[in-house]
């Protein structure tokens, strides 16, 4: 059984209009997809903007209301607040969001920061408060005596390191990371990747790595989905989505991400234009009527990609 | 060295800033040469002052608090002496900037024609029609599949991508001999940035304008410029052809960095980034003599160091600051205590 098992996800919004307010459309941010994450793994989910990958984060933690389908936690379907109310799953859930600075209330301390899911999970007295919070400044790389700062007293890595710290605060067996390193600088970016690794050898965490950066999912995820306009359209390991990938959209993803390899890049502009005009012209292969991707298919054990079947036996020839 | 198709020339500028009643350096004696038909590219991370220098060559601090030290050439004239009249002659219509973020630097409440039109008023004597006719002409130049519907929109009704393109559009609408890009890719999807750059690309070949590309992203770099200047803590600390900064990095922080990004071969499970140490000194806390990376590679001896750093040239067009990155060596992983 998988940590979490994802059936059939949908998130549709309400358009409402008109004078009595009716709803009028849907927007259909996540439109039914499956996907498990396995205790201990990194699993990425990848998207341009707008894909619906943020939602989707969101629904798994419980931000977002879910239209249908389930979402199981070990097994609990805690698309229900009862559910998940008995699974403890607010506190073995957590999340860590992009913009470090507007998800720290900027009046708080850090310890208050960080002693807030304890306080409410956990009741500890104020001493042992203390102490933990201590510990989980030391585990981040803090100084003790960032305790009785506040947020704006800190750099960008910093202040993301007090996220972290937050998250793994109720010891959660799932993260969700929103981007985490997208504002970031090269080499922040760097520690703060070192320390979600580092953390996850020790506690043996799971994360679900939300991220638009190829570069940065390709370094932590074993298995990734390719998400684009509320559907999947590629899922496999590591090795299936970069080196073998199936649909347009994930072979164009791939070949925008700029490489540092000056001698090559006349090549890469050739190939890029290539698969740019393959998109443009013969998109209504990779979608159907509506515009939207396909069903997935499994192409092998672990790699899925949404083609229709003809399509398919094209592409593996 | 008075070159023929040099457009810019910053000879040892220096831009303070005053942070209770003193003055603090946030770049520090630049030497740069933008030239006709290249992509010059300016590369650090936050902080390093690769913006302010934009800002500094459009004339866009405000002098009671900002102190601007040097020369900066272009026709045969120091910007730093025009005055205001004469700045707002030349910003737009010989050097024009692309900005980061294209919904606050366009107008909410203007259709993109009239705004595109506005540099066309204030820079030109063309007649309406003329105007309406390069308003199209120059959406098109970018890119804009349906340059008449464009035209007609407001920001709001436009992608990321579309609005980053009227910046665009704005900016070269006077066909200046310099662009200043700042960032213009950074809230960007990767598909779209790839597309951005292929605007940037063509409008230099057709316009045989100089650019300067001013980014945190090393892959844009390696992509688009045929010349990087990376700069760290407000200077320039390597200066070199694409090619040569990024085939032989020479300078510790260059190759720190480079080191640093994600490599496509790591073991998921266990292999960790490479970590620069420490982090890069607030202005008021910025050594004043001393290599200013010193303290982020503490096991390099400080005898190694020069005290009062130059560039020095590891061959001819490509030149490094301090002589410590000919002793210079990773630690190994398990040294460091991350």
């Amino acid at each position: 059984m998988s940590l979490i098992e994802i059936k059939d996800l949908k998130v549709h919004y309400p358009i409402r209009s008109g004078f009595l307010n009716r709803i009028t459309d849907q927007v259909k941010a996540v439109d039914g997809i499956n996907f498990n994450i396995e205790a201990g793994e990194t699993y990425g989910l990848v998207g341009e903007s707008g894909s619906g990958k943020s939602t989707t984060g969101k629904a798994v933690v419980g931000l977002e209301n879910v239209t249908s389908g389930t979402i199981k936690y070990k097994g609990v379907d805690i698309t229900e607040t009862n559910a998940r109310h008995n699974v403890k799953y607010n506190q073995n859930v957590q999340m860590i969001f992009q913009d470090s600075l507007s998800s720290l209330n900027s009046r708080k301390r850090v310890l208050d920061i960080i002693a807030e899911p304890l306080r409410n999970f956990q009741h500890l007295s104020i001493e042992d408060e203390k102490i933990r919070v201590l510990q989980l400044l030391e585990t981040v790389g803090l100084n003790p005596d960032s305790l009785y700062k506040y947020p704006h007293q800190f750099s960008g890595g910093q202040r993301q390191r007090i996220g972290i710290a937050r998250a793994v605060a109720t010891n959660p067996e799932l993260i969700i990371a929103d981007e985490p390193v997208s504002a970031l600088d090269l080499s922040v970016q760097a520690q703060v990747l070192n320390f979600m690794k580092k953390i996850q050898r020790d506690f043996g965490i799971s994360y679900l790595f939300i991220s638009h950066d190829l570069g940065v999912v390709r370094h932590m995820c074993q298995n990734i989905a390719i998400m684009n306009k509320g559907r999947l359209v590629e899922v496999g390991t590591r090795e299936d989505i970069y080196e073998n990938p199936l649909h347009i959209y994930t072979k164009r993803l791939l070949a925008a991400i700029p490489e540092v390899d000056v001698v090559k890049r006349q090549e890469r502009q050739q190939q890029r234009k290539e698969i740019e005009r393959v998109y443009q012209e013969e998109s209504s292969q990779y979608y159907d009527d509506e515009g939207l991707p396909y069903p997935l298919v499994q192409v092998t054990p672990t790699h899925f990609v949404a083609l229709p079947k003809a399509q398919l036996i094209d592409q593996l020839k | 060295m008075a070159e023929e198709n040099t457009l810019l020339k910053l000879n040892d500028v220096s831009t303070s800033f005053k942070i209770d009643d003193a003055y603090y350096d946030a770049i520090s004696h630049v030497n740069l040469t933008v030239k006709k038909d290249k992509i010059l590219a300016i590369v650090g991370e936050s902080g390093c002052g690769k913006s302010t220098l934009a800002t500094t060559i459009m004339g866009l601090h405000d002098l009671n608090t900002t102190k601007i030290a040097g020369q900066i050439t272009f026709e045969n004239e120091n910007l730093l002496d025009l005055n205001e009249e004469k700045m707002n002659d030349i910003r737009g219509a010989k050097i024009g900037m692309i900005f980061q973020d294209p919904l606050s630097a366009l107008n909410p409440l203007k259709r993109i024609s009239d705004q595109i039109r506005e540099v066309l008023d204030y820079h030109t004597t063309m007649s309406v029609t003329e105007k309406n006719d390069r308003v199209l002409e120059l959406l098109n130049q970018v890119g804009i599949v349906n340059p008449q519907r464009t035209a007609r929109q407001f920001p709001h009704e436009l992608s990321g991508g579309m609005r980053q393109r009227v910046i665009i559009a704005i900016a070269i609408a006077c066909k200046p001999d310099i662009i200043i890009a700042d960032e213009p890719t950074t809230a960007l999807d990767v598909t779209i940035q790839a597309q951005i750059l292929d605007v940037l690309r063509s409008i230099q070949t057709e316009n045989h304008a100089g650019i300067i590309l001013i980014t945190h992203d090393l892959g844009v770099v390696a992509e688009t410029a045929d010349e990087v200047a990376v700069m760290y803590a407000g200077e320039i600390i390597e200066h070199g052809t694409t090619l040569q900064v990024f085939d032989n990095p020479q300078h510790p922080y260059t190759r720190s960095l480079l080191r640093s990004m994600p490599q496509g071969d790591s073991d998921v499970a266990n292999d960790d980034l490479y970590v620069i140490e420490g982090s890069v000194p607030s202005l008021e806390k910025m050594p004043q003599t001393g290599d200013r990376f010193a303290a982020r590679i503490p096991w390099i001896p400080a005898e190694y160091h020069e005290e009062r750093p130059t560039m020095h040239v590891v061959e001819p067009g490509h030149t490094v600051r301090c002589t410590c990155y000919q002793h210079f060596y990773f630690k190994t992983l398990e040294d460091m205590n991350i």
